[in-house]
């Protein structure tokens, strides 16, 4: 286990260089002139102009002056150091502020993913073809049809703006109840994919020949239920929600977008707008880190939860 | 439908009046989107006190469906008991209600499955396993309850038991995940254990130390046994009496040695003889021609007809009923008598 862990590890590594010199390739080397670009419309003095390929070392052309600023930024971000974006400002300082926000957000989805999914999932698994579990199918097959960028604005006119049960939105510094909302648009989606896995996953292990074991053993069934087919059929969910938590971690674009939540996916997705390319390229390097961690932990929690696995 | 007509005799009466467990003209039927299968028609058989009984058939003769309606375990839906008794000391299992049938189980009568690895729970240690049975059934504490588990693979011969108890099912060989097995439905000293199919996993040289461990364990704890399996060199060192199941019914019963000696039912006979041989050089395997059949379309009369080598118009029209050979035996077949003599030679 341990070696298994240490060689991901260093996987890890490689992954870590390999993503964030593609993010980097495709952010500037498409780039034409990045100083007009960094100055937009407004003329660029010969001052500026040489006082900024200075700073960014602009200096080398061509893939040999392209590595060159890549190894530049990577020095930098092993000290903890994300640069600056375009607009001055300190990209680890935004992302101290945007990613609590994130985090508290992707904590609410994964919490409704769990208590309604999940429990919904047993429930549809052991009553099999009964009304629930044909209803909880129609719906999360409704759900699972709707993409986020019509179910945001959907839930936000209705439940926000029409009926004003929730903060249409939430602003800087929200609260838990004006994350609300958006966290159970956020989570809607796993839980579907959530409630479709546990309800398979228990009927499967229903008719699995364990099951005929505890029986034959004399055990009342709720024990069958929860201690055996249960730690079972949750094997499954837990790991998808465990990779379930790492995405929603790196932060949901479209959903803190519409509801206007300064978390990572809103940092991002603005600097994807303004061309921001140090803003989008810190941001999306901490993000594969994230990915990355969370990953290794599904996968030593899987061989926790399952004594059959075994890594070597 | 028929009703079988299993006359007590003799060799088959059991000490004290009734007999220990007794199946009367049990019918049970799996209800699908087809249609309805008639998997058990009517079988009969009774155990006494510390005697081996072998339940032989091919796959889909009901064999194992007849044991898990015993153990109360058949999967409702599909499966249904239509119609029968299954007494247990005398008392209708079928009668009672889940909670005293939930009793019965690991109590009084205990199974054992084909393919131990399945049968047991991946995810928990064998020695949680067999102790679960004793906390939830008999309330012995975790720590008793461990010690026990312990004699108890001690007991199925397993080498180093009080080291291999936190193991995993997947840890252990296949030959020691049946003696956990057997470990475990050995918990609760049942009075009666049905194996169903114990080494059909198993390469043969383990198939016969698993099997002499049971009869051992049968003769130490003076259980009766139920042992169902489709080999019939398996039957022979260790039952007392056979019976061979066909089309969801009981076609033959008959003490192992005359049953061996002179099959009194094609079908047994055809069994017997589809057996290769070590002294007769280049033989040709005989087989029993054609397929079992379709359970949701049974042939008329005799179900064995369509592959009997004695079939006669008799046997299209009219089901036979047991006929009883003298010596406890039993043969549900027009010609019983034919064929035994037949097989006598």
């Amino acid at each position: 286990m341990f070696r298994y862990i240490l060689r991901r590890l260093l996987q890890m590594v490689l992954a870590f260089f390999g993503t964030t010199l593609i993010v980097y390739a495709l952010t500037f080397a498409g780039q034409g002139d990045p100083i007009q670009a960094l100055a937009g419309e407004r003329p660029v003095t010969p001052a500026q102009r040489a006082y900024l390929t200075e700073k960014y070392h602009l200096d080398a052309t061509g893939v040999g002056g392209f590595f060159y600023r890549y190894v530049d930024y990577v020095k930098n971000l092993l000290q903890g150091n994300l640069g600056e974006s375009l607009t001055g400002r300190n990209i680890g300082d935004i992302l101290q502020q945007a990613w609590p926000v994130t985090v508290r957000l992707a904590l609410i989805a994964l919490a409704v993913a769990i208590i309604f999914g999940v429990s919904a999932g047993v429930i549809a698994g052991i009553r099999r073809a009964s009304i629930f579990d044909n209803s909880t199918l129609v719906l999360t097959l409704l759900v699972l049809g709707i993409p986020t960028i019509v179910l945001a604005p959907l839930a936000q006119f209705f439940l926000g703006v029409k009926w004003q049960l929730f903060p249409p939105t939430a602003g800087s510094d929200p609260t838990f109840y004006a994350l609300l909302l958006p966290g159970i648009v956020l989570g809607s989606l796993s839980l579907a994919t959530a409630l479709r896995l546990t309800r398979a996953s228990v009927a499967e292990n229903l008719r699995a020949d364990y099951v005929r074991t505890a029986r034959s053993k004399g055990l009342v069934k709720r024990r069958i239920v929860i201690v055996h087919v249960l730690r079972n059929s949750l094997i499954p969910v837990v790991t998808f929600l465990g990779v379930e938590l790492g995405n929603l971690m790196s932060g949901a674009i479209i959903t803190e977008g519409v509801f206007n939540i300064p978390g990572v996916g809103f940092n991002l997705f603005r600097g994807i707008r303004t061309e921001d390319g140090p803003l989008v390229v810190g941001i999306v390097s901490v993000l594969v880190v994230v990915y990355l961690v969370s990953n290794l932990v599904v996968d030593v929690l899987y061989a926790v939860l399952d004594p059959r696995i075994r890594y070597e | 439908m028929t009703h079988s007509t299993v006359e007590p005799t003799p060799a088959s009466a059991t000490p004290e009046g009734g007999h220990l467990l007794e199946l009367r003209d049990l019918h049970v039927e799996f209800r699908t989107n087809e249609g309805v299968a008639q998997v058990i028609n009517g079988v009969s058989y009774h155990l006494d006190a510390g005697e081996t009984l072998a339940v032989l058939g091919e796959s889909g003769s009901g064999k194992s469906v007849t044991a898990q309606a015993i153990m109360g375990i058949l999967d409702t839906p599909p499966a249904f008991v239509r119609s029968g008794q299954i007494l247990y000391r005398g008392q209708d299992l079928l009668t009672q209600s889940e909670e005293q049938r939930r009793q019965v189980r690991g109590q009084e009568i205990a199974m054992i499955f084909q393919d131990a690895l399945s049968a047991l729970n991946p995810v928990f240690p064998v020695g949680w396993q067999i102790g679960e049975t004793l906390r939830q059934r008999a309330g012995m504490s975790r720590a008793d309850a461990r010690r026990r588990a312990i004699e108890l693979m001690d007991l199925v011969k397993i080498p180093g038991a009080a080291k291999r108890i936190g193991d995993y099912p997947h840890q252990f060989s296949g030959g020691m995940r049946q003696r956990v097995m057997i470990a475990m439905a050995l918990a609760l000293e049942p009075k009666v254990l049905i194996a169903d199919e114990p080494t059909t996993a198993l390469d043969v040289t383990v198939q016969a130390q698993i099997m002499d461990l049971l009869a051992d364990l049968r003769r130490e704890l003076n259980m009766a046994m139920i042992l169902i399996t489709h080999d019939l060199g398996v039957v022979a060192g260790v039952a007392d009496r056979i019976a061979v199941m066909y089309a969801g019914r009981i076609v033959e019963h008959a003490d192992v040695r005359s049953l061996y000696k002179a099959p009194a039912h094609p079908y047994t006979k055809g069994l017997l003889e589809s057996i290769p041989r070590l002294d007769v050089r280049g033989q040709e395997l005989s087989t029993i021609k054609g397929l079992p059949p379709n359970l949701m379309h049974i042939p008329s009369g005799c179900p064995f007809h369509p592959r009997c080598p004695y079939v006669q118009q008799v046997c299209v029209d009219v089901v036979p009923h047991d006929l009883v050979l003298g010596d406890g035996r039993t043969s549900a077949c027009h010609f019983a008598q034919e064929v035994r003599d037949d097989s006598a030679h």
